[in-house]
């Protein structure tokens, strides 16, 4: 079956478990679409694979529209490839050229093991919201929602803050493999809106506490993530976290 | 009949919920503890009904097949959720939203059922808002709303196009606080395949573990089923690549039953397939028919730039059938009219299989107001386009950026081109008022049950189903079983029952990884999807049905004895575990094509070409079937079919008339 008339040429990390070595494998594609979008290519790619009998490559993906969080992939040393403000289920082949080589990697960070070949498990974020990234509300205590007037201002920032998609590109981003984007727009988020301020000075200490926990490294302030994040939280983020984590310390020593 | 008993509440319909929650058993707290409760999915109805159950004091393990709980398909809903707040105070209350909803539903959904969710509906968004749900407000502080399809009334609330992302991350912050406390278990990267059933209860499931291929086995005392909706078994949808019917279908065959399988939701406003490369297709949020006007060329095969073509040749054929709704007709409604106009030839695009979506009139009468706010009175329709354009951009910017990186094209520019794409699936397993399924102590939530939508949901109806589900119901409803399970202690997964279940799922994956055939998973699905499509789509005819229906079978078989699948069981396989997916759906589709085969009549989505007006809209019969078709399954490819009668006491029954 035809699709389009581009080349491309891959090199795919490969790695069998979390314990065996991995290296890099060349692929070639031919008949690619410019309409394709970069995880359709492996689609392609995987077929030819199973149809020759050699093992498909696994990745993660699952909405393909940007949203989930699921799909990662270092596309020629950048989360997510080359083009900003996108996800790598929403990048498509017109962003490269007829015979291109093109470099794909897991993410790479301690705290993040590969589960195989291009796929890493991410549960490190989801103990790091279990730690403190809520408003502790049970279901049916609510007051009628139009009695809390929130300026706008405040809510519009706040859900520029939420819109974190959880995916950890700011992790494989930065040298230090550090999480602390991720975990800036969950503190951000809720410090900005006044549902989170009764627990804003604990969450801060316990959910940082449970990021050195999982062995993500320190942050010293390059910006790699914001740069590379799909949604583009902003690096102010991480200026309130630490605003906040210093006057949590203050009142746990005073 | 007597297995369908739907246990509404006696009573009027405004007090049934009321009566029944001062009424149900309750479970007390030092036995809650001793009570385990098994969820599958983690999705807006799993997270809430996972955080709101163990807040409760119940013992929870939650099951999903993503590599995180927040990954879960609800949080791709763009457009919103509906509330019956009335906060707009344009006449909306409680019962509209249950009117609304029956007749977007073409008088196929339960009464009762309907208006509890309209009556919780007000306390989802109140929840929502405490957890730090960052809704959209106004300058005044206020939360803002917006109008979605099959309503006169402005009562969406949402979150610019990522309200199923906000929703969901509250409910998953929810959840994973109740995981922080070791309320709840949670396990990624885990399948369903069986459900355990001892003496005629729902007692376990078997899972596999999806990074080390074990099977798992997994006691509760109750089973709640939130998969989410079957849309897959069209290969392309707006849904996620991994949501499957598994989980339902296992249960399905272990004695629950299936109602209006063949009742599916085709979205209008979706981006065109490009070509056969295409692994799924990508919604343009409802919320763009507020600003939005659908148009074809009035002349056929008219290969114009759009920009090049006047007002006057254009049919803006949506106002001209529906002045009374326009543009915001339900989507049944919209789709079926964006398929009439491309069948005659008016399609546009280089498939000629897509309608345009204008916003320049909308960007122009916002411009205005903008010019207005400024003081400029005497700004060029130039000046008015761009204030326009930056109206547009902040309510639906994201949106627009979706579809630029899709396609290529600037929506901003030009009209963007939109086709109907199947993005939801009304049927599911049958459940009665307690949300519970044939089979006793296994409930079923969210687009997993058929319960709320009939023949059609209504726009941002399905966040509201599934918060209301999870937050407000279950955890009332569930006493009412529970209650008697005091005594029950937790059964040893040594019992016969549970080796018997995971030895019937190590048979499948020994007989899948046995075939060796020579086709790819992908290529059946492809394959199932297009008869799917082709006849069991939009229009579905006798014919087709039939037709349909033999292919399946066929493909089923061919299935079973040719497919490929690399690798073995006890690895990370993603391509096994999609095999045991796609085996599922080669067994739905035949059901679904059975369902739409017997219902000779059209009704909401479901179209059967036999039964239409003049004009060409659904045409009903509630003589003949104003009932849900319930399915009990006997055996491979038979079904028993089980009627539950719908009686309508409070709506007026109605040809339905957007007019």
């Amino acid at each position: 079956m035809s699709h389009g008339s581009m080349k491309i040429n891959l090199k795919v990390w490969r790695q069998k478990n979390a314990q065996a070595k991995g290296n890099l494998e060349n692929y070639t594609v031919n008949e690619v679409s410019p309409d394709m979008s970069f995880l359709e290519m492996f689609d392609v790619l995987n077929e030819s694979l199973v149809n020759k009998g050699d093992e498909p490559i696994a990745f993660d993906h699952d909405c393909r529209e940007g949203i989930c969080g699921t799909c990662s992939l270092y596309i020629n040393g950048r989360p997510h490839g080359p083009l900003e403000g996108i996800t790598t289920c929403q990048l498509h082949m017109r962003s490269f050229n007829d015979g291109d080589t093109i470099t794909v990697e897991p993410w790479r960070a301690k705290a993040f093991p590969v589960v195989k070949d291009l796929v890493v498990d991410r549960s490190a974020f989801d103990r790091i919201i279990a730690a403190g990234g809520y408003v502790s509300v049970n279901t049916g205590n609510a007051q009628d929602a139009n009695c809390l007037p929130i300026n706008k201002e405040d809510a519009d920032d706040a859900f520029m803050s939420a819109s974190c998609i959880g995916c950890g590109a700011c992790v494989a981003a930065c040298k230090n493999a550090s999480a602390m984007l991720f975990v800036a727009a969950k503190v951000s988020q809720l410090a900005k809106l006044p549902q989170g301020q009764p627990e804003r000075y604990t969450r801060v200490a316990s959910m940082v506490a449970q990021m050195d926990k999982e062995g993500f490294g320190a942050c010293t302030n390059t910006g790699a993530c914001s740069a590379e994040c799909p949604k583009e939280i902003s690096l102010t983020n991480i200026a309130l976290l630490n605003r906040d984590y210093m006057r949590a310390k203050f009142l746990e020593n005073s | 009949m007597s297995k369908l008993e739907s246990k509404i509440p006696e009573g009027p319909i405004e007090t049934k919920w009321s009566k029944y929650k001062s009424s149900v058993p309750l479970v007390n707290p030092s036995n809650k503890r001793n009570l385990e409760i098994l969820i599958v999915g983690s999705g807006l109805a799993g997270a809430s009904a996972a955080a709101s159950l163990a807040e409760l004091g119940y013992k929870v393990k939650v099951f999903c097949f993503q590599d995180s709980p927040r990954r879960a398909h609800s949080i791709a809903a763009q457009g919103g959720i509906n509330a019956a707040k009335n906060y707009q105070n344009d006449g909306d209350s409680t019962y509209r939203l249950f009117y609304d909803t029956i007749k977007g539903g073409d008088y196929r959904a339960r009464e009762g059922n309907v208006h509890r969710l309209a009556e919780v509906s007000s306390s989802i968004i109140d929840q929502c808002v405490a957890q730090g749900v960052p809704f959209a407000r106004e300058y005044g502080g206020l939360l803002s709303n917006r109008s979605f399809g099959g309503t006169q009334v402005q009562r969406t609330f949402y979150a610019a196009g990522q309200t199923g992302q906000q929703l969901l991350l509250g409910a998953y912050s929810a959840m994973e606080r109740q995981v922080g406390m070791g309320t709840v278990q949670m396990y990624a990267r885990h399948e369903m395949l069986d459900l355990v059933t001892i003496d005629g209860k729902a007692r376990g499931i078997i899972a596999k573990n999806l990074v080390t291929g074990e099977l798992e086995r997994y006691f509760g005392h109750a089973v709640l089923l939130c998969s989410g909706g079957y849309g897959n078994v069209f290969y392309l949808s707006t849904n996620a690549m991994g949501a499957n019917v598994t989980a339902i279908w296992r249960a399905h065959k272990q004695g629950a039953v299936m109602g209006n399988p063949c009742f599916t939701q085709i979205h209008p406003t979706c981006i065109p397939v490009s070509g056969d490369h295409q692994s799924k297709l990508t919604l343009m949020s409802e919320s763009l028919r507020n600003d939005g006007r659908i148009w074809v060329p009035k002349k056929q095969g008219d290969d114009r730039n759009p920009n090049d073509i006047p007002e006057d040749e254009r049919d803006y054929y949506l106002e001209r059938r529906y002045p009374a709704f326009g543009n915001l007709v339900p989507r049944d409604v919209a789709s079926r009219a964006a398929k009439e106009r491309c069948d005659a030839g008016f399609g546009v695009g280089p498939s000629k299989m897509a309608v345009y979506l204008d916003f320049k009139f909308n960007m122009m009468r916002y411009g205005r107001v903008e010019a207005s706010k400024l003081g400029l009175a005497n700004a060029s329709d130039e000046e008015i386009l761009k204030l326009g354009k930056e109206v547009i951009k902040e309510k639906y910017g994201n949106l627009f950026d979706m579809y630029k990186q899709i396609t290529g094209d600037n929506p901003y520019e030009a009209s963007m081109r939109i086709y109907p794409a199947v993005h939801y699936t009304m049927g599911g397993l049958w459940v009665d008022y307690d949300l519970m399924t044939t089979v006793p102590g296994l409930y079923c939530l969210g687009e997993a049950n058929f319960s709320d939508h009939g023949a059609n949901r209504l726009g941002a109806s399905a966040l509201m189903q599934g918060l209301a589900d999870g937050y407000y119901v279950i955890p009332y409803t569930i006493g009412a079983y529970l209650s008697k399970e005091i005594a029950t202690k937790a059964i040893d997964t040594n019992h016969p029952a549970f080796v018997e279940s995971e030895q019937r799922v190590q048979n499948i994956l020994d007989t899948l990884l046995n075939i060796k055939g020579s086709k790819t998973v992908e290529s059946f699905h492809k394959r199932l999807g297009k008869i799917m499509w082709d006849k069991c789509g939009m229009a579905r005819n006798e014919k087709g049905l039939k037709e349909a229906i033999v292919e399946i079978q066929a493909l089923r078989k061919e299935y079973w004895s040719d497919v490929r699948i690399p690798g073995v069981q006890h690895e990370f396989n993603p391509e096994l575990d999609r095999a045991f997916r796609v085996a599922d759906f080669l067994e739905l589709g035949e059901l679904m094509c059975i369902d739409a085969l017997n219902r000779h009549e059209s009704c909401g989505g479901h179209f059967r070409e036999e039964s239409q007006t003049e004009e060409g809209e659904a045409l009903r019969d509630d003589e003949n079937y104003a009932y849900v078709s319930v399915w009990d399954f006997k055996g491979e490819s038979q079904w028993e079919l089980l009627k539950e009668e719908l009686k309508f006491e409070n709506i007026k029954i109605a040809q339905r008339s957007y007019k």
